[in-house]
């Protein structure tokens, strides 16, 4: 999969609105493994997930239109820092209370912030109100603009990439085992000494400073930024894209992305199924979640391979596991 | 001081009083048993020791400290441990994870994210699943062993933490006579290490093991002593011998 997405931008070269899918196929696969965290790993439906893309990206957007600055180096990290906070503010709200929260309260309170945020903006002249904002300055480094294309296609899979592995590396760590234990048995976790909320509490919001990323990254891409880009459609669209690959995965997130993004733009020129798409997408989620709940990858690897060590064992070489 | 003091506590459930006013004293190094008919508030009284219910009435004091009011993550922090009456292995884990993660559980969420203490514990895993017979399991996922197995896990995943204080909630339920003789050998060298209270149906087993026993009636205590004293006790054979 890894090669195939490094030579893909060659291969589609006479392409470029390939090229151009693709890219924002990376940069909602951040999103969607944002979610994955959340659900996969930690048990937090979060119904809201776009909150934390759509704020930073906004952010970002203004901070170049106001301020005329938009060099990588300053705006991403500020994309990252915002939904980092934001996520933050919002798990001292939801999970870390004295009592433990319901996965009910928690997808209640987060599509509720998206919500409100979303109406927010809509009427909110200084933002674009349900224009939005467009025409944001192109993202820099020095002199040279990353436009639509090649590069713009490579700083988002490096982003994926990056966010992927550091992931990957947080869930194989001893703090993974305890996701996965939390994942089984949260009350059991609890009597061994474990303060649960607040590995959830840190998952939601190193999750929520990844959807920062993919928000900013998103709003350069597109050259737009809308209220729909952080309200409940858009949340429920990163529920999809992970559900549809396999949660708890990861790499079943980007599948799930890819996948469904893919057959989108394929079906979207035939007039018939463009106008039940969303009906189709709520039919196929519908199957998914009854009947394969451990999604596409589920059918390739068992849970055994999904899962299993976590951290260095001695006496174990990469061979046996 | 005792270790463990539960002073006049209450437990409601609507309108239905599963304690009435139940007083227990654990000092440490002992083995106290709770006996008692179905329904007398045995499992109960284990749950409010160890945070998973909270008393409508009265406290609950642990190794100096007022527990009651107490989360069960606290709880355990200040070296409280248990098992619960169902078996809570984590199935899709290893045996020897679900070990792991007992034993790393006073660690910080910075330690742990780093795998820093990883090597360390890994002789600490061995050595409990050594102990409780599991070694050649410690591959297999948890789900896959037999019921006395995961008993035994599960009392390997309690004492790995090595708590002042191990509540066990019938760890001999549903084994054959042999798993159940081997629990008791298993059970009894923890005694230098920790005060243990136990809920337990079979009373050769509880006799064998225990220095104290308090039997429970309807939600309040009817008598409490050493073993031979409550073998002697009039109103403990009323009741066993009318209702058991």
């Amino acid at each position: 999969m890894l090669g195939a997405l490094l030579i893909a931008p060659f291969a589609l070269n006479a392409f470029p609105q390939l090229i151009t899918l693709f890219t924002n196929i990376l940069i909602l696969s951040i999103l969607a493994l944002s979610f994955d965290l959340c659900w996969g790993y930690s048990g937090i439906m979060s119904f809201g997930q776009a909150l934390f893309f759509g704020v930073p990206a906004y952010v970002i957007a203004l901070v170049g239109r106001d301020l005329g600055f938009s060099e990588i180096w300053g705006t991403l990290p500020l994309a990252m820092l915002i939904g980092l906070l934001l996520s933050f503010a919002f798990a001292m709200f939801l999970l870390l209370g004295r009592k433990t929260p319901t996965s009910i309260f928690i997808a209640l309170g987060t599509l509720t912030g998206a919500y409100a945020s979303e109406r927010l903006v809509s009427g909110w002249q200084y933002v674009g109100a349900g224009n939005g904002l467009s025409s944001i300055k192109l993202l820099k480094l020095g002199s040279f603009e990353f436009v639509e294309g090649i590069a713009f296609y490579f700083l988002a899979f490096g982003c994926l990439l990056a966010v992927y592995l550091v992931s990957r590396y947080l869930i194989r760590s001893q703090m993974g085992l305890v996701l996965a234990g939390m994942r089984q048995n949260e009350e059991r976790l609890a009597f061994f000494g474990y303060r649960v909320q607040l590995y959830k509490a840190v998952v939601f919001s190193f999750a929520g400073m990844i959807a920062g990323l993919a928000g900013a990254l998103y709003s350069y891409h597109q050259g737009f930024i809308g209220p729909g880009n952080m309200g409940p459609g858009l949340s429920t669209m990163a529920v999809i894209y992970c559900l549809f690959g396999g949660s708890g995965t990861l790499i079943g997130a980007v599948l799930g992305t890819l996948s469904i993004e893919a057959i989108s733009y394929v079906l979207a020129d035939i007039d018939i199924i463009k106008r039940f798409w969303p009906v189709i997408l709520g039919l196929v989620l519908l199957l998914v979640v009854a009947f394969q709940p451990s999604g596409i990858l589920g059918l390739f690897v068992t849970n055994r391979e999904r899962f299993f060590s976590y951290g260095w064992r001695p006496g174990r070489n990469r061979a046996e596991r | 001081m005792a270790l463990l003091e539960v002073k006049g506590v209450t437990k409601m459930f609507g309108a239905l009083q599963a304690l009435g006013g139940v007083d227990l004293s654990v000092q440490a190094g002992t083995f106290h048993g709770l006996i008692g008919p179905n329904g007398s508030g045995k499992s109960t009284l284990l749950k409010a020791i160890a945070g998973a219910h909270f008393p409508s009435t009265g406290t609950i004091t642990f190794a100096g400290l007022d527990v009651t009011a107490a989360l069960p993550f606290e709880r355990a922090r200040a070296g409280l441990s248990l098992k619960f009456q169902i078996t809570a292995v984590l199935p899709e884990l290893s045996v020897y994870d679900n070990v792991l993660l007992a034993l790393q559980a006073g660690q910080s969420l910075w330690s742990l994210i780093r795998s820093k203490t990883r090597r360390a514990m890994h002789d600490k895993v061995l050595g409990a699943l050594a102990r409780f017979r599991l070694e050649g399991r410690a591959d297999d996922l948890a789900g896959e062993l037999s019921h006395g197995e995961q008993q035994w896990l599960e009392i390997a995943m309690a004492l790995a933490p090595r708590p002042k204080l191990l509540l066990l909630d019938e760890p001999t339920g549903g084994m054959s006579p042999e798993e159940r003789r081997v629990t008791g050998e298993l059970l009894l060298p923890i005694k230098s290490e920790c005060a243990l209270v136990i809920v337990e149906h079979d009373l050769d087993f509880i006799k064998n093991i225990c220095d104290h026993l308090t039997v429970l009636d309807q939600g309040k205590v009817l008598d409490s002593g050493t073993v031979d004293q409550i073998e002697r006790s009039a109103k403990v054979q009323e009741v066993y011998t009318s209702r058991v």
